[in-house]
């Protein structure tokens, strides 16, 4: 095997790894487990690998020709900057996730059937993110989203029921904009493959059918990312299902079915205009704001996260909708800061829960003292998210700031500054109710999480604590690679099909 | 099963769905194994198959059919031919790329021909058929309570 062939590994592992679980894991017991475990530790190698494979390639570009044949006629995965960053972040987030719910799923039945739908997100995900053909991104985006829905009903009670009939609707409709927007395209250019697209789109400009094709995907994109007019299925998705998914919803599906699936459509295919840039940053900004005022009144402790996760997107998409060098990078970097810090929000909403049997702001209290490192992560995680100075949050929020101010969008920077105090009142309330002050009389036996569940919360409350790190210099390239490929816009079509054409 | 008349529907309807099932399933199977030379395939032959079971359980009642497929069959046989197309995808990296069709194409239109695409036909077909009988069987689970 040449170095290439490791990039359609990112859609062979966890799609070998959820067929398998549901035919051995029925008849052996813990197989589940044991494989859910090995693929995704595979894959976040891999990723890992493949962020300095690129490195070391012609163009920083890898394109592989499935079934050797050519794009545009074939369909190719490309791997670039951007498309490994997200990689990198997605089986990072998933790894955690996994692990954590190898304990956290005990309390569920049917453990087998848990780890093969979250195969096939992961797989989903992993797909949206490395193909180079738009339609190939809409089966993806599908295998995940349809995945995600049986996910948040896996309860099985009427709450989490209502909750997954709510977002199938939406997400169905999200696909069904997004659909029309594709086929509108493939009428217009002939092509599917992305970078071919962008090609002839280029020459043919001031057609009605651009702008057109770029409000449907706003809307279909939008309501994947949960974008403020478009919002309203998450708040109640995300409580509904278990944490160890909430983690997965949050921190990663609504980045890469809705942020990045926008960002490669608008900037690389597309190509961005001013007009596009300020809805993304008016979208953004609102956002910013109504999820934390919305975040603010919640006294469920996971409808409470969900609301925050809106307002954190708007980060991305503003600091993304700026344009400027800047402006990427501080999005890109909260993106995967929020990642991380949000999936450990929730997988320690997930901890209390499992310990203390509720998730009710006004029922629990003093487990500070009963679950030590439960609360620590959770203060860390808190900080990061509400941008106190160590912590990585605080680097991107400040980027993007920064970004606002130097594009003369001082409006925005205060939205931005604004939100952000709003995000610190919101996580006091929480550290208040949840941790600190005496314990409840019903709840002074509780114990802390198991191993696995710590385990994990401890490693993403490390990488929240060096995150900063990451605009080191040395390790700047992570970021910069990823940033480069949404400046380079629409020149993506002729540096794709020119690594297209290596042999 | 003819001769229980409490469980489907009336004589006609049985006997009727007697003769023309298997006629169902061949057809299915036809439609799965010509699916590179005419038009059809895995997915459209896979529908038909599956009809032919979901045609058994409306004339006959929800045990029979279950009887021939059960819920287990069902789902194993759904895993298994999806590792079988995922291996004949994989197969591929024999000649050098991922999906590559490594095998003889022969000549074009004979039923011998086109590499691996009758195999990958075979698969999503069987994925198909127990797939959506699958889901037949779970939307027919819930029984009135006595």
């Amino acid at each position: 095997m040449k170095a290439i062939d490791i990039i359609p590994l990112f859609v062979i592992i966890p799609l070998a790894a959820a067929f398998l679980i549901s035919l051995v894991g029925r008849f052996i017991k813990r197989s589940s487990e044991v494989i859910i475990f090995i693929s995704s530790l595979a894959l976040l190698g891999f990723s890992i690998y493949a962020r300095f494979l690129l490195n070391s390639a012609p163009g920083k570009i890898l394109v592989y020709k499935i079934g050797g044949w050519a794009p545009p006629f074939g369909i190719c995965m490309v791997m670039d900057g951007l498309s490994s960053f997200m990689l990198v972040t997605v089986n990072l987030i998933a790894f955690f996730v996994a692990v954590y719910s190898l304990s956290y799923m005990n309390q569920y039945t049917d453990k087998p059937k848990f780890f093969t739908l979250f195969s096939l997100m992961v797989c989903g995900m992993n797909g949206v993110i490395i193909t180079g053909d738009l339609f190939n991104l809409y089966v993806f985006l599908e295998i995940a989203s349809i995945a995600s829905y049986a996910l948040v009903a896996f309860g099985t009670e009427a709450e989490e029921l209502e909750a997954s009939f709510k977002y199938a609707i939406m997400g169905s409709i999200a696909s069904a904009f997004i659909f029309i927007g594709i086929a509108f395209l493939y009428s217009f250019t002939s092509t599917l493959n992305m970078a071919d697209m962008a090609r002839i789109l280029a020459y043919k400009q001031n057609a009605w059918v651009i702008p057109f094709t770029g409000v449907l995907f706003l809307m279909g994109f939008g309501l994947k990312s949960s974008l403020v007019p478009f919002h309203a299925w998450l708040p109640d998705a995300h409580p509904a299902a278990p944490a160890s998914i909430s983690a997965m919803l949050s921190g990663i599906l609504i980045k890469t079915l809705g942020v990045y699936s926008l960002v490669r459509i608008f900037f690389n295919i597309i190509g961005s205009t001013q007009g596009y840039l300020t809805v993304l940053m008016f979208l953004g900004a609102v956002s910013m704001i109504v999820g934390v005022m919305l975040a603010l009144s919640q006294w469920d402790l996971k409808r409470l996260l969900a609301y925050s996760s809106i307002s954190q997107v708007g980060y991305v998409v503003l600091g993304i909708g700026l344009g400027t060098p800047l402006g990427i990078l501080g999005g890109l970097f909260h993106l995967f800061n929020h990642s991380v810090f949000k999936s450990l929000l929730f997988l320690n909403s997930g901890s209390v829960d499992y310990a203390a049997g509720t998730r009710d702001l006004k029922e629990t209290g003093g487990l500070g003292k009963l679950m030590p490192v439960t609360a620590k992560t959770n203060l860390i995680a808190s900080m990061a998210i509400a941008g106190i100075p160590p912590f990585s949050g605080f680097f991107s929020k400040l980027i993007i700031i920064i970004a606002c101010i130097q594009k003369g969008h001082f409006g925005y920077g205060l939205c931005a500054v604004i939100g952000s105090i709003l995000t610190l009142v919101t996580f006091m309330k929480v550290q208040k109710f949840v941790f600190l002050g005496d314990v409840k009389d019903k709840l002074k036996n509780i114990k802390e999480a198991p191993f696995a569940m710590v385990f994990s919360t401890v490693c993403l409350a490390i990488i929240c604590v060096l995150g900063g790190l990451m605009l080191l210099p040395s390790l700047r390239f992570f970021l910069d690679g990823a940033v480069a490929v949404v400046l380079k816009g629409t020149s993506y079509a002729g540096i794709v099909l020119e690594a297209a054409s290596r042999p | 099963m003819i001769d229980n008349p409490k469980s489907g529907m009336t004589l006609i309807v049985k006997t009727i769905t007697r003769l023309t099932v298997g006629l169902i399933l061949l057809f299915g199977i036809y439609i799965i194994l010509h699916g590179h030379v005419s038009p059809g395939g895995g997915f459209a032959g896979g529908v038909i198959v599956a009809l032919s079971f979901v045609h058994l359980m409306l004339a006959f009642g929800k045990d029979v059919a279950i009887s021939k497929v059960s819920k287990n069959l069902a789902s194993s046989l759904e895993s298994i031919a999806a590792l079988m197309f995922l291996s004949i995808a994989l197969l591929g990296f024999l000649g050098g790329s991922f999906f590559l069709n490594i095998l003889p194409k022969g000549t074009p239109f004979n039923l011998f021909s086109a590499g691996i695409i009758p195999l990958c036909n075979i698969a999503i077909g069987i994925k198909v058929g127990v797939g959506l009988f699958a889901i037949f069987l779970t939307l027919v689970i819930v029984e009135k309570s006595k």
